[in-house]
C-alpha cells in the first residue's frame, strides 16, 4: 500500500541512545524510514525501549549517535507538528472534555494567534471530532465524569485536533477492555483513512499492531534493535471481520515466533 | 436520612460550642471560681456588651493589620512558590533555606522589626506577614513540581513554552493546593498580628488584652480572645468556602457523594 520509494517521512540512519548518566545504550542502531502517511505499529519486550524510540522519533531526546530526518531536514529541536497519547489519558481534571481536546490549538501556531477569533470554528472542528470517536453529547462534561475508554478516546482527539502530520500512540488502549479496545482500534482506523497522517503506534497486542499498521516492526531486548521488518499486505478497508481470518492469525502467529525467539536469545 | 446526617453534621460545632460554655459556667459556679482567675462566660459575655465600642475599635485595627499581612505573603508567598516549584536548581537550593527560616519562632523577630520600624503597625503586619508565607510557598510549588512526565511530553511535542506549561497546566493545577494553604495561612496571619501587637503596639486586640490583663480585668481579657477566635474562624470559612467556589473539580469525590 505504501512505498518508501520518494523522500521518507521520518528517516532513522544508526541511531543510538544512552540516557543520561548510564553507560549502557537504551537502544541502539535504529535504521529504518517511515513513508508520509504510513502506519508503522513497534512491537517488543517491556523495556525494550519502545518509548524511546517515540521521544526519539518527535525530537524530545536527541541521538547519542546517528541522525534523524523528518520531511528531509535534520531533526534538531522538538517537533511542533506531532500529536501524541499515552495509556494515561492524561487530561486536565479542571477543563471540560471539549477545552482539553481544544488545548493543542491553543499551543500550536498558527491556531494559536488566531484562537480567539476563530474560536467558533475550532470549537465546530473540535466538536465533529469527538463525534467521530462516539463522545457527540460529552463535550461539556468533566473527564472525570467519562469511563476510561470515553477518556482515552478524548485523549486521542487532543492528540488529533490541530491536524497533525505525525501521530503518536503510546499503548494508548493498554488500559482498556477487549470490546472497547477494538472499537477503538476501528475509530483509530477510520481517522486514519480519512485524514492519512503518519503514524507511529506503540502496543503489546500483536494483533492490535497486524489490524492496524502497514508495517510492524520487531524490537529486541534491552539494549533495542530492531530485529524484524514486516509489510502487513492485508487489503484495506479492514474490517474487525478479518480478524478471524487465516491470513490475519497466520501473521500474528508469525510475529509471535519472532517475540518467542528474542525471549530466547535472552 | 443522608440530608438529616448532613444537617447534624453542619450543625454540630454549634452544639459543641453550646455545651462546652454551659459546662464552663457551670464550673465556674460549683467551685465559685472568681473572675480574676477563671471568668466564666456570662462574665465574658458582659464585659464584651459593657465595652462593645473600644472592643470593635481595636478590633479593626486589628484584622486590617492581619489583612495586609496577609495580603504581602500571598504575594510574596505565590511569587516564591513559582519561582521555587518551577526550576529543580532552585528548589534544591531555597528549600533548605525556607525551612530553616520558618523553623524561627516569628515572636523572636518582633523585638528586631520594632528596632527597625518602632513601635506599631508596621511590626504588627511584617510579623502576620512572616508568619503567614510559609505554607503558600510550600502549597504552590508541589502543585507546580507534580507534572507527570507524559503530559510535559504532550505539550513539549506541541511546541509548547516553558510560560506555557506554567500558565496551561501548573497554575491551574496548583491553585488546590493554593486555596488549602490559604485556609491556613489566614489563620497564622492572626497569630502573628497578636503576638506583635501584645508586645509593640498601642492598639490592636493584643495590646487591648495586654493592657486588660496587667489591669486584672480578666473578663475583658477572655472577651478578646473570644474576638479573635470569631475573625480567624470567619476568614478560615470565607476561605473554605472560595476553595470549594474555585476548584471543584479537585474535590471530585466529596461533590459526586453529596
Ligand atoms: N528517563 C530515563 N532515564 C534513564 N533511563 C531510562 C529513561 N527512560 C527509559 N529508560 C531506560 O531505557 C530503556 C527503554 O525504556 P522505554 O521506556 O523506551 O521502554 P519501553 O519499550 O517503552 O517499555 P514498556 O513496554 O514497558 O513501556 C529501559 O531499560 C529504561 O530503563
Ligand atoms: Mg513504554
Amino acid at each position: 500500500m505504501t512505498s518508501a520509494a520518494a523522500t521518507p517521512f521520518v528517516d532513522f540512519r544508526s541511531v543510538w541512545l544512552a540516557y543520561e548518566g548510564q553507560d549502557a545504550f537504551a537502544v541502539e542502531d535504529l535504521t529504518l524510514s517511515i513513508a508520509p502517511g504510513e502506519f508503522v505499529a513497534i512491537v517488543g519486550p517491556s523495556g525494550c525501549g519502545k518509548s524511546t524510540f517515540m521521544k526519539l522519533a518527535t525530537g524530545l531526546k536527541a541521538p547519542t549517535r546517528g541522525e534523524i530526518d523528518v520531511e528531509g531536514a535534520r531533526l534538531t529541536r522538538t517537533l511542533k507538528i506531532a500529536g501524541m497519547a499515552f495509556q494515561a489519558p492524561t487530561l486536565l481534571p479542571w477543563r471540560t472534555t471539549l477545552d482539553n481536546v481544544l488545548l493543542p490549538l491553543e499551543i500550536v501556531e498558527p491556531h494559536r494567534s488566531a484562537f480567539k477569533r476563530e474560536r467558533a470554528a475550532y470549537v465546530e472542528r473540535a466538536k465533529a471530532l469527538l463525534a467521530t470517536v462516539g463522545l457527540g453529547g460529552c463535550e461539556d462534561t468533566f473527564p472525570w465524569q467519562l469511563s476510561g475508554g470515553m477518556q482515552q478516546r478524548a485523549s486521542i482527539c487532543r492528540a488529533l485536533v490541530h491536524q497533525p502530520k505525525m501521530l503518536l500512540l503510546d499503548e494508548p488502549f493498554g488500559a482498556l477492555d477487549a470490546f472497547t479496545r477494538e472499537e477503538l482500534w476501528c475509530v483509530l482506523r477510520d481517522l486514519w483513512a480519512a485524514q492519512r497522517f503518519t503514524v507511529i503506534l506503540v502496543t503489546h497486542d500483536l494483533r492490535e499492531a497486524v489490524f492496524l499498521a502497514d508495517t510492524v516492526y520487531v524490537m529486541s531486548k534491552r539494549p533495542g534493535r530492531i530485529l524484524a521488518r514486516r509489510e502487513i499486505d492485508l487489503p484495506r478497508p479492514r474490517d474487525l471481520e478479518i480478524t478471524y481470518s487465516e491470513a490475519f492469525t497466520d501473521r500474528v502467529h508469525e510475529l509471535r515466533e519472532r517475540i518467542g525467539m528474542v525471549r530466547k536469545a535472552s | 436520612m443522608a440530608a438529616s446526617r448532613s444537617r447534624l453534621e453542619s450543625w454540630a460545632p454549634w452544639l459543641l460550642s453550646a455545651v462546652v460554655l454551659v459546662v464552663w459556667q457551670l464550673v465556674c459556679w460549683a467551685f465559685d471560681i472568681s473572675d480574676f482567675i477563671f471568668p466564666s462566660p456570662v462574665q465574658v459575655a458582659r464585659s464584651l456588651v459593657e465595652y462593645a465600642g473600644p472592643i470593635a475599635g481595636h478590633a479593626w485595627k486589628t484584622f486590617w493589620t492581619t489583612m495586609a499581612g496577609f495580603a504581602i505573603g500571598v504575594a510574596v508567598g505565590v511569587l516564591l512558590g513559582v519561582i521555587v516549584g518551577s526550576s529543580r536548581f532552585i528548589y534544591s537550593s531555597l528549600y533548605p533555606l525556607l525551612v530553616a527560616f520558618n523553623s524561627v519562632p516569628k515572636s523572636a523577630f518582633v523585638p528586631i522589626l520594632v528596632v527597625w520600624f518602632g513601635i506599631g503597625t508596621v511590626p504588627a503586619i511584617l510579623t502576620a506577614f512572616l508568619i503567614c508565607f510559609f505554607p503558600i510557598v510550600v502549597n504552590v510549588a508541589t502543585g507546580l513540581a507534580t507534572l507527570e512526565p507524559e503530559l510535559e511530553d504532550v505539550l513539549r511535542a506541541l511546541g509548547a513554552t516553558r510560560l506555557d506549561v506554567l500558565t496551561k497546566v501548573g497554575l491551574p493545577r496548583s491553585l488546590p493546593y493554593f486555596f488549602a494553604s490559604l485556609k491556613v495561612a489566614i489563620t497564622l496571619a492572626f497569630v502573628g498580628t497578636v503576638v506583635s501587637e501584645t508586645v509593640a503596639s498601642n492598639d490592636g486586640i493584643g495590646y487591648l488584652m495586654m493592657s486588660a490583663g496587667s489591669s486584672m480585668r480578666m473578663p475583658l481579657v477572655f472577651a478578646g480572645l473570644f474576638v479573635i477566635g470569631v475573625m480567624a474562624m470567619a476568614m478560615y470559612e470565607l476561605f473554605a468556602v472560595l476553595e470549594r467556589r474555585m476548584t471543584g473539580w479537585a474535590h471530585r469525590g466529596q461533590a459526586a457523594a453529596t
